[in-house]
């Protein structure tokens, strides 16, 4: 890497030194993201759940349907507002607003992008970095679970306040796996701050394979794998999607702590969950697929993680995790919620456990360099995967033959006919065979049909 | 280095810590009031949850990003969440009587709170007053969560493992109490239990409704089977099978 490239990275000293207005925007810019990732999110997953399910999706408002959520956003708005009997009116209207407030504050450590240049200002494309950002994009999530329990709460009604149970027990649960897994990430990169982890992921080293010089892949998704795969798990449990969405699981509990929920309060609920589905695959990116960074062939292009270039990596890095959302969606069947549980409980936490006793075991050896760290746990890994793949699966027992089972079975069972027990045809019943006189139409020259 | 460190220069209070203080210093306030005065649950613990992410805030004022940041993870998204959970289990409408049982305590327990609070606030303004905080630039020196981390794990490790093990042996006595562990043997899967139903000497269909018959109303009367007899699994457990004895039966010689 050229200096010159390496001065694009922003460390925490370029924060905080914007003028006002150049703060303002940076704000205005990551709420309207969040909004248009959300009138985007909702059309895109309609569509491609419409193609995984063979059937076209919305495509009537506007080009291929793009204005369909719009339409619908609209329509919701002139809708009645239903403020139910039993409800606790306050709580109730604050609810959604705390979703959507903590889904959205979370955009606001997101890095963009490097170092660029507006209007004359030298300024790193994200909001704002502290310290912690990390542990701030935490804190959000933790809190927008308050939007969900307390939303069926104030509802007043059974199957809401179910959901807001459901929900609190799951993000609780699901916030450990999650915690656990980011520890990896700050082992490896020494530092919570977002644009430090993007930093981090760069500068890879480079390795020499048979003569050739290759630049080993700085990105945690892959020197971090188990954390990659436990975070995104996380994180699907966490955001309340399908397979994991019993808050609002419509064959159990109608929809859920939404159920009474209408209008523009029922829209907010809904563009806090797009938000933040779009929010973390954002902080996925970030943290595991190596932020705003180009993936290795464009890396090539010297220009490539400079500029406003890199923006455009970032949004199809967000894209494609959001793409799997909607394919996790569009596969898998909701899974029952003691299923829920052991999952979290019982293999993700004691799997991450693990993981980071291993990992720090290695970093604990000092005098060993990246590259023999990488082959030292790389082929074990790499062996491991392959007799995984490759092990002769475990032979059946033969089933039983019916004769077996019928010697086998306990004394004073009911008794049996015969195995080879012939039914002789009843001599009364005579086989009627219907004749039938041949179809007599030959094919004319009309062939319409009929 | 960032907002913390220039927030911690030590000695001046600058304009936007003050700025922040005086906003979110009568939200705390206001938040602790409204958790003892409310009369819901729930609400008590919403206003709880406004003064710990006040507290949150006012830790990174003061140069502690991370404990700041760990209060409202821990004590508001974990702790208060589960607080949350138990509240909502017990019941919407259940909200505290009015009734004191105690004559005049809410007078007194005002006054002395009132009383303890001046106490203990006249105090520490009297003794920090024109202090000025000394070290933060040291304890800042590598970074917030460095510089605790250094301390936890050198300093403080045998304290700090402590601690976790007193938890860990809460939690876990918890668990011991509350679990009920069933053994391999005891449990018993869908296939074992279909073959103990379809056994020999086990009738693996419904049982035989109670024999209500013209003579007779009562659940208790036994099932007729086929050859006569009575048959026993149609009466539940606790009523004993009875019969009428003849002299029951016979014409008691009122309809004559």
């Amino acid at each position: 890497m050229t200096p010159s490239i390496l001065a694009q990275d922003p460390t925490l000293a370029d924060f905080g030194r914007d003028p006002w207005w150049l703060v303002l925007g940076k704000i205005v810019f990551a709420f309207a993201f969040g909004l248009l990732a959300t009138l985007l999110g909702v059309w895109f997953e309609r569509r491609v759940v419409g193609y995984m399910q063979v059937r076209p999706g919305p495509n009537q408002v506007g080009p291929f349907g793009l204005l369909q959520t719009l339409a619908d956003g609209l329509k919701m708005a002139f809708k009645e507002d239903i403020l139910p009997k039993a409800a606790d009116k306050v709580v109730y209207f604050f609810a959604p607003t705390i979703s959507v407030i903590c889904a959205v504050t979370a955009l606001s450590v997101v890095p963009f992008g490097p170092m660029v240049s507006i209007f004359g200002h030298h300024t790193p494309l994200q909001v704002t970095d502290v310290p912690v950002a990390v542990l701030l994009l935490l804190a959000c999530s933790s809190m927008g679970v308050y939007g969900v329990v307390l939303g069926g709460w104030a509802s007043g009604s059974t199957y809401p306040l179910l959901g807001g149970l459901r929900s609190s027990a799951q993000m609780i649960s699901y916030e450990v796996a999650m915690g656990l897994s980011i520890v990896a990430v700050f082992m490896t990169a020494g530092t919570m701050s977002t644009s430090g982890i993007v930093a981090a992921q760069g500068d890879g080293t480079e390795l020499t394979i048979f003569g050739q010089t290759v630049p080993a892949p700085g990105w945690y998704a892959i020197l971090l794998l188990p954390s990659f795969i436990i975070f995104f798990i996380a994180t699907v449990g966490e955001t309340n999607r399908a397979p994991f969405d019993l808050p609002e699981a419509e064959s159990e509990l109608v929809a859920g702590f939404m159920t009474e929920y209408s209008s523009l309060k029922f829209a907010l609920f809904m563009l806090s969950e797009y938000v933040a589905m779009v929010t973390m695959s954002a902080v996925t990116t970030t943290l595991f697929l190596g932020g705003w960074r180009a993936p290795w062939p464009i890396t090539i292009w010297e220009g490539a993680n400079s500029g406003w270039w890199p923006m455009l990596w970032f949004f199809g890095k967000v894209i494609a995790l959001v793409f799997v959302f909607v394919w996790l969606r569009g596969t898998l069947p909701r899974l029952r919620y003691d299923q829920f549980m052991r999952l979290g409980w019982k293999v993700l936490l004691p799997i991450n456990l693990v993981w980071i006793l291993v990992l720090s075991g290695l970093r604990s050896i000092e005098d060993w360099d990246t590259r023999g760290k990488m082959i030292a746990v790389g082929i074990p890994a790499g062996i491991l995967l392959i007799a995984t793949i490759f092990w002769p699966s475990r032979r059946p027992k033969p089933k039983p033959t019916t004769q077996e089972q019928v010697d086998n079975r306990p004394h004073g069972s009911f008794p049996l006919p015969p195995m080879d027990l012939q039914v002789p045809p009843s001599p009364r019943i005579t086989r009627v065979v219907a004749e039938r006189e041949p179809a007599n139409i030959v094919a004319g020259s009309d062939s319409r049909e009929v | 280095m960032t907002t913390s460190t220039v927030l911690a220069a030590a000695g001046a209070v600058s304009g936007g810590e003050e700025v922040t203080f005086w906003i979110l210093g009568p939200l705390a306030l206001i938040g602790a009031i409204g958790m003892v005065a409310a009369r819901n649950a729930v609400h008590s613990a919403l206003w709880l949850v406004l003064t710990m992410l006040c507290l949150g805030v006012f830790y990174v004022l003061q140069a502690g990003p991370f404990i700041g940041m760990v209060q409202i993870i821990v004590y508001t998204g974990a702790i208060m969440m589960l607080f949350l959970f138990v509240l909502m289990l017990v019941g919407r409408d259940s909200t505290d009587s009015l009734i004191e049982t105690l004559r005049g305590q809410r007078v007194a327990a005002i006054v002395l709170g009132l009383g303890f609070a001046g106490l203990v606030g006249g105090a520490l303004y009297r003794a920090l007053e024109g202090t000025t905080a000394v070290g933060l630039e040291q304890a800042n020196a590598e970074g917030n969560v460095q510089g605790i981390a250094r301390l936890l794990f050198t300093k403080y490790v045998f304290a700090f493992e402590l601690t976790s093990a007193l938890l860990i042996t809460a939690a876990v006595g918890a668990m011991v109490l509350a679990h009920i562990e069933r053994r391999k043997q005891d449990k018993v899967d869908q296939v074992s239990t279909m073959r103990a139903r379809f056994a020999p000497g086990n009738y693996p269909g419904p049982k035989p409704g109670p024999g209500v018959f013209a003579t007779s109303s009562s659940v208790a009367t036994p099932a007729r089977l086929p050859d006569g007899r009575l048959s026993e699994r149609s009466t539940p457990e606790i009523l004993p099978v009875r019969e009428l004895t003849a002299q029951e039966t016979t014409l008691k010689g009122t309809d004559s």
